[in-house]
């Protein structure tokens, strides 16, 4: 797509940034996310861990800004430390997925119409058959839950969605003429693709890299909800609303907070993602 | 087309036996011997051994692996560790929660997506089409279990219209349905949203093409235009797309029936991981694998009896 698309020059690329909402707002929710999560590495307003069962439940004041949760803890600092393995987790999954379903889907296109490509996709499709939550399931029946656990299901998960795209794009590309030149100058399919197919393709791939990352951040979420993800004392906003379900109707910010943070910050990540495809591929901006 | 449908059909086994090896090899990993679990800590180790030798788990490899999926094949999915009944017995009562709710979900998601889809595909770039795809992007960003706590904060807390969780059983239709349907709307909101967006499209899409202007140019009105030659392209993308949501609506269907407490597959999941039953675990998985490699099935058939220029096409 973005292949056929007239070369952006870096000036035009930034001017077209500033001139979509979709970026500009969703790059800011994405950044405040990620800032507040590097700064609770140092820095939060109370201490997570601290309980204070007196004060607990409390509604938003000026001293806890988003309230206190059933055990009398901040829940602003919770959320911002929740940040960190929402971001992380969803983060170390897509890249792993982008790093290992990649080169699967170009090798897949380099040697297209053969066995190998067919193994290497109906191998795909097979992991695709699995539900995220159904690869969780079973990876967590087996080394028990946490953290790296929902990493690895959410990243299997991924993988297939990276092979295809690589693939597909790849497919296109091979018939160009600018590959055959590069295939006649005598280079090899394995420094074709990574010379000049994956930048040709790389436009694509981090458009939906942003849009994978933002099903992680509700993936991470679910699995943590169900208890299959990070494990307690570590807070994350998945397991913060399973902590909320019975007190909803005592102390509603509790189920609120942690609820419209995750709204948040996945609207905040689809925005970016449809601003980068704007950027990248003006034809679409015009279609959509 | 027969040609089509064989080559389908091989595909489709091979990708079960692929998925049943997978899921055997992964809980044959499990740490954790079941015997052990299912007799506690005093039992001897005459007592643990005997109950394996029962249980079928002192045979090779193949032949455990071949003694499960033929008894898949029969519909004997084994006994469970823990309710020491049938595992197909346990499945049989909780399918009829776990299938009518992906349903129902399915087909509210259906029915709120394609008429919010189309008007804002006719609207294009109104007032309406810009209200319509900001809600769906809030859509896409809720997670669906919290979206259902929000509901039964409204409809079953406060306004009392609804349980807040738990099934009567399929005795009184009505009440079994309105006891899933705070479960299907929450499940159905995200997909919904999707669904309007890949309508909407779709649908631009189809419109652009020269045949509809040559159906308005010789005198069809925009809605005649739109119901008989407009849609009916539209929907190849669209029948893609809620091929896959089944399988989103199956595995969210775990997570939901957890808000509402509804005794279905995803429930009995959870049970058996965390009480090692893992006969149950391997079985459960085993059938929401099949649903979606078989919806998968029928989608891809589905698209050649639609659009002949698929049934040639090699993939």
């Amino acid at each position: 797509m973005s292949a056929i698309a007239a070369p952006a020059t870096r000036d035009s690329l930034l001017q077209a940034a500033l001139r979509s909402p979709n970026f500009l707002i969703g790059a800011a929710i994405t950044l405040v996310f990620v800032l507040a999560a590097l700064l609770s590495f140092v820095w939060t307003p109370y201490d997570y861990l601290l309980q204070n069962i007196p004060n607990k439940l409390k509604p938003p004041s000026a001293e806890h800004w988003l309230g206190t949760d059933h055990f009398g803890r901040d829940i602003l600092s919770m959320i911002m430390v929740g940040a960190r393995t929402s971001i992380a987790v969803a983060f170390i999954a897509v890249s792993v997925a982008m790093v290992i379903g990649v080169p699967i889907g170009l090798w897949a296109a380099a040697r297209r119409g053969t066995l190998l490509d067919d193994v290497l996709m109906r191998a795909n499709d097979l992991v695709f058959a699995f539900p995220a939550l159904l690869i969780a399931i079973l990876i967590t029946a087996v080394f028990g839950p946490g953290a790296v656990n929902a990493i690895i299901a959410v990243g299997l998960y991924n993988m297939p969605v990276f092979a295809r795209l690589a693939r597909a794009g790849a497919l296109s590309l091979w018939q160009r003429e600018f590959i055959m030149a590069a295939r006649v100058s005598g280079k090899g399919a394995a420094r074709i693709s990574f010379e000049h197919i994956l930048p040709n393709i790389f436009n694509t791939l981090v458009v939906q890299a942003t849009i994978q990352f933002a099903l992680g951040i509700l993936a991470e979420a679910a699995l943590a909800y169900v208890g299959l993800g990070v494990q307690p004392p570590t807070p994350s906003w998945g397991k913060m609303l399973a902590d909320s379900q019975t007190m909803i109707s005592l102390a509603p910010h509790v189920a609120l907070v942690p609820g419209l943070t995750i709204v948040l910050m996945v609207l905040g990540v689809n925005l970016l993602g449809d601003g980068l495809r704007d950027i990248f591929d003006p034809r679409l901006r015009r279609n959509r | 087309m027969p040609s089509f449908i064989l080559g389908r059909l091989v595909s489709l086994v091979l990708s079960l036996i692929a998925a049943s090896i997978v899921i055997f090899l992964v809980l044959e990993v499990v740490p954790g011997d079941p015997a052990q679990f299912m007799l506690g800590l005093n039992a001897t180790p005459e007592a643990t051994a005997a109950l394996r030798t029962a249980l079928g788990l002192d045979g090779p490899l193949l032949e455990r692996y071949f003694t499960w999926v033929l008894g898949l094949l029969h519909g004997d999915f084994g006994i469970s560790y823990t309710y020491k009944v049938p595992v197909s017995g346990l499945i049989a009562d909780r399918i009829w929660i776990s299938l009518p709710l992906a349903i129902y979900a399915l087909a509210l998601s259906t029915l709120i997506a394609f008429p919010v889809g189309i008007l804002a595909a006719v609207r294009r770039n109104s007032a309406t089409d810009v209200g319509i795809m900001g809600a769906t992007q809030v859509g896409l960003a809720v997670p669906n279990f919290w979206f259902a706590m929000l509901l039964v904060l409204l409809f079953s807390i406060t306004l009392r219209w609804f349980s807040a969780g738990g099934f009567p059983g399929w005795q009184d239709p009505l009440l079994a349905l309105k006891a899933l349907t705070l479960p299907a709307v929450a499940l159905a909101l995200p997909q919904a949203s999707i669904l309007a967006r890949v309508m909407r499209s779709s649908l631009l899409d189809t419109l652009g093409e020269d045949y509809i202007r040559s159906a308005r140019a010789k005198g069809l009105s925009q809605g005649q235009t739109l119901w008989r030659h407009a849609l009916r392209n539209a929907l190849i993308p669209v029948l893609t797309i809620i091929g896959l949501q089944f399988s989103f609506l199956l595995a969210g269907a775990i997570i939901i029936e957890n808000v509402f407490f509804l005794p279905g597959l995803g429930r009995l999941v959870f049970q058996g991981i965390t009480s090692r039953d893992l006969i149950v675990v391997k079985s459960v998985v085993m059938l929401l694998v099949f649903a979606v490699i078989l919806v998968t099935f029928l989608v891809d058939i589905t698209y050649a009896l639609v659009d002949p220029r698929l049934r040639r096409a090699t993939r």
